[in-house]
């Protein structure tokens, strides 16, 4: 079964579209880092745009891998092997390689210009997002009849966790900031991965003026500690949930 | 070998394959007929394990086929369209699928040789033309010599000379006891190469005889008047299912 993974890997290595990522994900770090004198805002900057660039690109490149690699799925499955382990396989060889993606753009530069504890939390970050990603994308490609219609989710699933959930939580707190609803938004952070990632990094940077409401919630209700465990096994989930589902379905779909 | 019992078949309101009854047996070279649309490739894929029926059975060597992949050590399998990963190279591709069976080792690379595919294994599946990644397919589903073969179109897109070839192998491992299963539309391809033929429409099966007994039926030879011969009949008179 890791058979699979292994040449699944080795194939999205030579992939032009993942070199490029990583270049980009690499020119942005070292630009960032080299900037500004001040090592906390550099790695801020680069927060910004992991949590921007790694569910967008990993969903979408996800997505359309799988669906390019639909016909020679079918023919692994004329083998004698599970569907579930071919399903497994091609989603641990794409989420490897994407993680090793940012690891090399984001976490090499990290590690030369400001090796320290917060860089560390930084990639941790970027790859628990790589992994919570590729499991989506995962979801839409068995769920989805065809390829358009696959990629057409794919944008809007990445954007909604990216962009319009924090419009859509603005929003709720405004219209009941007369009512105790603190612990309905620390609930409701739960159901996005990309700020779970972002109130874990900022726990480690306190910079509390960053935070923002939400963190600043998190960290009054759960602490420093609490807080940052809580929001790694919630991202855990993330990829697990996702996962499952699109195994279960997967079992049963028709090629 | 293989026994399909009442197969039936639906996508949304459509009846893919409408209560199937099949017997192939060994050493049979089967051709599966019927236009576009007509539940050829659900079949095949039913078979395969791809497609999941909603009722009916199907049994092969005794087995029931479903939640059981083992039985598919059993097939080779050719698809209509070949598509691989952009940057493997063909020898990566041919190594993961024995390396995916790794039980099975005694390998029959007859048409990996006669193809040529052995002097241009280094190539990226990306430039391959759609012929040569044809070839490929068919090096992967003769690579264990199973007992069983489907195939897909396999002539499509073949050069004549590695059309001769690929018809002179499945002739081969028809002579050696193997069950063959073909789909084409080119019917002089398939002329001298099968044993039987299977006519599907509209998920119906129309006929399933062999080919001696249709030419008797019809007094042709070749094939393709044979399949003319019945389809123009058909208007006139119901077909007997035999």
């Amino acid at each position: 079964m890791l058979t699979v993974s292994k040449y699944v890997f080795l194939d999205l290595l030579k992939n032009r579209s993942i070199l490029v990522y990583t270049a980009v994900l690499a020119i942005l770090s070292f630009t960032l880092l080299g900037l500004d004198g001040n090592s906390a805002k550099g790695l801020l900057s680069l927060l910004n745009i992991t949590l921007l660039f790694v569910p967008v690109i990993t969903t979408l490149f996800s997505a359309i891998y799988f669906f390019n690699s639909l016909e020679f799925i079918e023919l692994l499955l004329s083998q004698p092997v599970k569907r579930t382990g071919i399903l497994l396989s091609e989603y641990a060889g794409m989420a490897l390689s994407l993680s090793a993606a940012f690891v090399v753009g984001v976490g090499a530069p990290l590690m030369v210009l400001l090796p320290i504890g917060a860089s560390f939390v930084l990639i941790l970050t970027g790859v628990l997002l790589t992994f919570i990603f590729t499991s989506i994308g995962l979801l839409i490609f068995v769920i989805s009849r065809d390829k358009t219609r696959g990629i057409g989710a794919a944008i809007i699933v990445s954007l909604f966790f990216t962009l319009l959930f924090d419009g859509l939580m603005m929003a709720f707190i405004f219209s009941f900031s007369d009512y105790p609803i603190e612990k309905a938004v620390v609930g409701m952070i739960s159901l996005n991965p990309v700020d779970l990632a972002r109130i874990l990094m900022l726990l480690q940077l306190d910079v509390a003026v960053l935070m923002g409401y939400s963190g600043a919630l998190f960290k009054d209700f759960l602490g420093s500690s609490a807080g940052s465990i809580y929001s790694v096994v919630c991202m855990l989930l993330w990829i697990v949930a996702p996962l499952m589902l699109a195994l279960r379905i997967f079992r049963k779909k028709d090629l | 070998m293989i026994q399909i019992d009442n197969l039936t078949k639906s996508f949304g309101k459509f009846r893919a394959l409408d209560g199937i009854d099949l017997h192939l047996e060994k050493g049979q070279a089967v051709s599966l007929l019927g236009p576009n649309g007509s539940g050829k490739t659900t079949l095949i894929k039913s078979i395969l394990g791809l497609v999941i029926p909603e009722k009916g059975s199907i049994t092969i060597n005794g087995q029931l086929i479903r939640n059981n992949p083992a039985y598919r050590a059993n097939i080779g399998y050719m698809p209509q369209i070949g598509r691989y990963p952009d940057n493997m190279t063909i020898e990566q591709v041919i190594h993961m699928i024995k390396d995916i069976r790794k039980e099975q080792t005694n390998y029959d690379e007859e048409l990996y040789h006669s193809f040529g595919i052995d002097k241009i294994k280094q190539k990226k599946m990306r430039t391959l033309s759609g012929g040569t990644r044809q070839k490929v397919s068919a090096c992967i589903a003769f690579l264990f010599s199973p007992d069983i073969y489907i195939l897909d179109e396999p002539t499509a897109g073949l050069d004549p000379v590695a059309n001769e070839l690929l018809k002179d192998k499945i002739a081969a491992e028809c002579e050696r006891g193997k069950l063959v299963l073909i789909t084409s539309h080119v019917l002089s391809d398939l002329d001298g190469l099968t044993s039987h033929i299977i006519y599907l429409q509209d998920g119906k099966l129309m006929f399933h005889e062999s080919i001696g007994q249709l030419q008797e039926r019809t007094g042709e030879k070749k094939l393709n008047k044979i399949i003319a011969n019945i389809l123009t009949n058909a208007d006139s008179k119901q077909i007997c299912i035999s």
